[in-house]
């Protein structure tokens, strides 16, 4: 990228300008994010920066949306729910994204691509259809039987938590099927050969050999399922109740109807979350290629 | 020579058996393998997420609720011409009186009104008036003519001997349907036929049976002769004089069948008419508006995130990778902060009295009492959408524009083509597959979203999905929304379908 030593005025002015607009998208990019940090430690209930904010004036900072968010019962609730429903949702997707992985990895699979089409298929639907979809169906959820019609269950998951975390489940599955089959592809097939030989049985192969090599990919997979499963909206709204309402939940409300400036306080810590599990995806990432023998990108 | 010739047959493994034969079962086994540890995944997907869609998919045809509700008067209807300009006979209305009489104990007729009102409105407040109305009906005069008669007649245990027994039934085929009916009512309500008193339209289908001249066993007889016969299409019309419009009962012929594609022509602004589906008035029609509205907003969006995602994506893959690596973080922040995070940030960020008009007032380009509205607008979706999406655009240009060889703008230039030339004409076709990639790809994001247009879109700048949300929770019109969804479903997985071609579904990257 950098310029040539004999390069033209046009060449010159064309090439920072280029560099001014390439600052300029990233600033549009990360701005908005970061703005909204400073603006969480506002004394006063405003969503732009007061006078004393921009004197730096230690008065016009102060920790009262923090406050608020830790002693509201209602973001206590929300985010009480939001750990309650994201691990669990998490483990499902993992242990049965995880192995139905390793079975798509083998050679021979036969509707290999229909059957990834159907697994993938949750990230791609959008999510309010999936939403109505569920809205209806986990109401009053029914095993359909040919020439008989609906056998109705006796029980409704739409407002129970358990709705909630299957719902979830679903929905973070494609990012396990994406992140551990990538991690397969690379996988060295003649470690497990050669741990058979040497009398390991299926299983004491997979736990010793074939699982501490996918680690970084069922980890990064998991994740991306408990980003989904905490950021997720639009199935909560529908499929969930105001007991089980998750931080986005009250969030969502909160911007629709009573704005207060607490949304900001949660939005800082959520930030706060999102970065580090960028980085640990990020050091996974390094570390698996590394494993596999790539080179570090 | 004999040696080999003696093996003609097919080449044989270490055990004996043909090598082929061997080689297919240990595939076989291999294949088994593999679909029992996929097994478990897919049927967790099947009923979590699949039947559900199916669910919706049927929903949006689905309309046993005529049928089960007024099962009489759908066959009583058959006969009925809706050409005819006049309401149906007396005889349709009797059994209308039956159906909606039971309808009436269950508060049916409610759901029906409002089931209707979709279709025709002002159905559902018809439906509500004559539910107070039918249990005031004249029709109270067979009940005491039967009772004066014979007290028997009064007698609930005495009525369901009667019903009972197979001659009566058959001799008494109105009667016997009334009250089989009102039984299973009775039964559903958790109530016992045996305790309560026999309704008014049990003895109106009794009478009509006995005028018919039915002879049935058992009964005492009652000699029905000189009774008055009270019209029950004028009792209906008293009640609410719209019964005697035909277009009503057009709207319940045209909507008594156990599936409907009503739905559907409402979501692309059809409406039935007693001659089938016409187009709506033209300041009714919104939906086929609102289809194209999301379409050339999502357009929008994508053409902005082309625009913004491609130097940025250039730029990346032209540093070594060290500067790259940290740049990259830039776009991967946004990426894995909440869209709640990012929606209420734009939130903030476009209100009137938001930072962004505080500045633009600040440096004077707008005045403070002209500042621009740029939120509850198509602006705020669009600026926000754009942020929101943008780094899906960037992350697969830029895994194709690394794959480009730095050697064919080289050559480009050696022979004498300048900058522009060397981009326009031999780099930027090398990256229209990554362009292809990421705008189907925020494409297909963007013609579902329903959070940030809901938040930041006011009403001129809402998509689809926001009324299907609408429908779902606030109108209740939930075969409607279904349709408007199984709309955009099929959209969407077309588009699926050439990213799938394009770029394989295989080839998905996440964060880089």
């Amino acid at each position: 990228m950098a310029l040539p030593i004999y390069a033209s005025t046009t060449q010159r002015v064309w090439h920072y300008s280029y560099l001014t607009i390439c600052g300029l998208i990233f600033f549009f990019l990360i701005a908005p994010i970061l703005v909204i940090i400073p603006l969480s430690f506002n004394a006063q209930n405003f969503f732009t920066f007061t006078p004393e904010m921009l004197r730096f004036d230690p008065a016009g900072y102060s920790l009262k949306h923090y406050n608020d968010f830790f002693t509201n019962s209602d973001w206590q609730l929300a985010m009480k729910n939001s750990l309650k429903i994201a691990p669990v949702a998490t483990l499902i997707s993992v242990s049965l994204g995880t192995l139905a992985a390793i079975g798509l990895s083998q050679s021979h699979v036969p509707g290999r691509r229909a059957i990834m089409a159907t697994l993938i298929s949750p990230m791609i639907v959008p999510l309010i259809i999936s939403a109505t979809g569920m809205y209806f169906f986990y109401s009053n959820p029914y095993i359909p039987i040919p020439f008989y019609g609906k056998l109705y269950l006796p029980f409704t998951l739409t407002g129970e938590y358990w709705g909630v975390v299957l719902a979830h489940a679903a929905l973070g599955i494609p990012f396990v099927i994406i992140t551990v089959t990538a991690t397969l592809v690379g996988f060295d097939k003649s470690l497990t050969r050669a741990s058979a030989m040497m009398g390991a049985g299926p299983v004491r192969t997979f736990f010793r050999v074939q699982m501490p090599l996918i680690m970084p990919g069922v980890i990064s997979g998991a994740l991306f399922a408990f980003i989904t499963s905490f950021d997720e909206v639009v199935v909560v709204l529908f499929v969930g109740s105001a007991q089980n309402k998750t931080l986005p939940w009250q969030m969502f409300i909160g911007l629709r109807e009573q704005i207060s400036p607490t949304i900001l306080a949660a939005a800082t810590i959520l930030i706060t979350v999102s970065v580090i599990l960028l980085l640990v995806v990020e050091l996974l990432r390094r570390r698996s290629e590394r494993l596999r023998g790539m080179s570090p990108g | 020579m004999t040696d080999t010739t003696s093996q003609s047959g097919p080449m044989l493994a270490a055990d004996g058996t043909p090598l082929k034969k061997s080689l297919h079962r240990a595939q076989r086994r291999q294949k088994v393998r593999a679909l029992m540890l996929i097994a478990p995944l897919l049927l967790f997907i099947l009923v979590t997420f699949i039947a559900p869609i199916f669910d919706m998919l049927l929903r949006s045809v689905e309309n046993d609720i005529v049928p089960d509700t007024l099962p009489r008067t759908v066959v009583a209807l058959q006969d009925w011409d809706n050409a005819s300009g006049e309401a149906p006979d007396e005889e349709t209305f009797r059994a209308f009186y039956t159906d909606f009489a039971l309808a009436e104990e269950q508060k049916a007729h409610t759901r029906l009104g409002s089931r209707l009102n979709f279709e025709m409105s002002g159905i559902s407040s018809v439906f509500r008036s004559t539910g107070r109305d039918v249990g005031k009906f004249d029709t109270d005069y067979y009940t005491d003519q039967f009772v004066d008669a014979d007290e028997v007649y009064e007698d609930p245990v005495q009525w369901s001997e009667w019903m009972a027994d197979d001659g009566v039934a058959s001799a008494l085929p109105q009667t016997a349907d009334a009250y089989a009916g009102w039984v299973k009512v009775l039964n559903e309500e958790g109530d016992d036929p045996l305790d309560e008193d026999i309704p008014d339209f049990v003895y109106t289908a009794l009478y009509h049976d006995l005028a018919a001249g039915a002879n049935p066993p058992v009964l005492p007889s009652v000699d029905v002769s000189g009774w008055d016969d009270i019209s029950l299409k004028e009792q209906f019309i008293d009640s609410n004089e719209d019964w005697a419009d035909p277009d009503i009962w057009a709207t319940i012929k045209a909507f008594s069948g156990p599936y409907t594609a009503g739905y559907f022509a409402n979501s692309i602004d059809l409406q039935s008419t007693p001659e089938g589906f016409a187009q709506r008035d033209e300041d009714e029609r919104i939906y086929i508006k609102l289809f194209i509205r999301t379409m050339v907003m999502s357009l929008a969006i994508t053409g902005m995130c082309i625009l913004l995602g491609y130097p940025i994506a250039y730029l990346l893959s032209h540093l070594p990778a060290r500067k790259a690596n940290l740049l990259m973080i830039l776009v991967l922040l946004p990426f894995w902060t909440s869209l709640l995070v990012r929606t209420s940030a734009w939130k903030v960020l476009l209100q009137n009295q938001g930072v962004i008009n505080d500045i633009l007032v600040w440096i004077g380009i707008v005045s403070d009492d002209n500042r621009l509205a740029l939120i509850n607008n198509a602006n705020g979706t669009i600026i926000a959408m754009t942020h929101i999406l943008l780094p899906f655009m960037i992350l697969p240009l830029f895994s194709v524009m690394k794959t480009i060889n730095p050697s064919y703008v080289r050559a480009a230039k050696s022979m004498g083509a300048n900058d522009w030339t060397a981009f326009w004409r031999v780099y930027f076709p090398n990256s229209v597959p990554g362009i292809g990639a990421g705008s189907i790809l925020v494409f297909i994001l963007s013609i579902g979203y329903y959070i940030t247009p809901e938040l930041v879109g006011g009403v001129d700048g809402v998509f689809i999905s926001n009324r299907i949300a609408y429908h779902i929770s606030s109108s209740l019109n939930w075969g409607l929304a279904a349709a408007l969804g199984s709309i955009l479903l099929v959209l969407v997985l077309g588009l699926y379908y050439v990213y799938d071609r394009v770029v394989g579904i295989d080839n998905v990257k996440l964060g880089g």
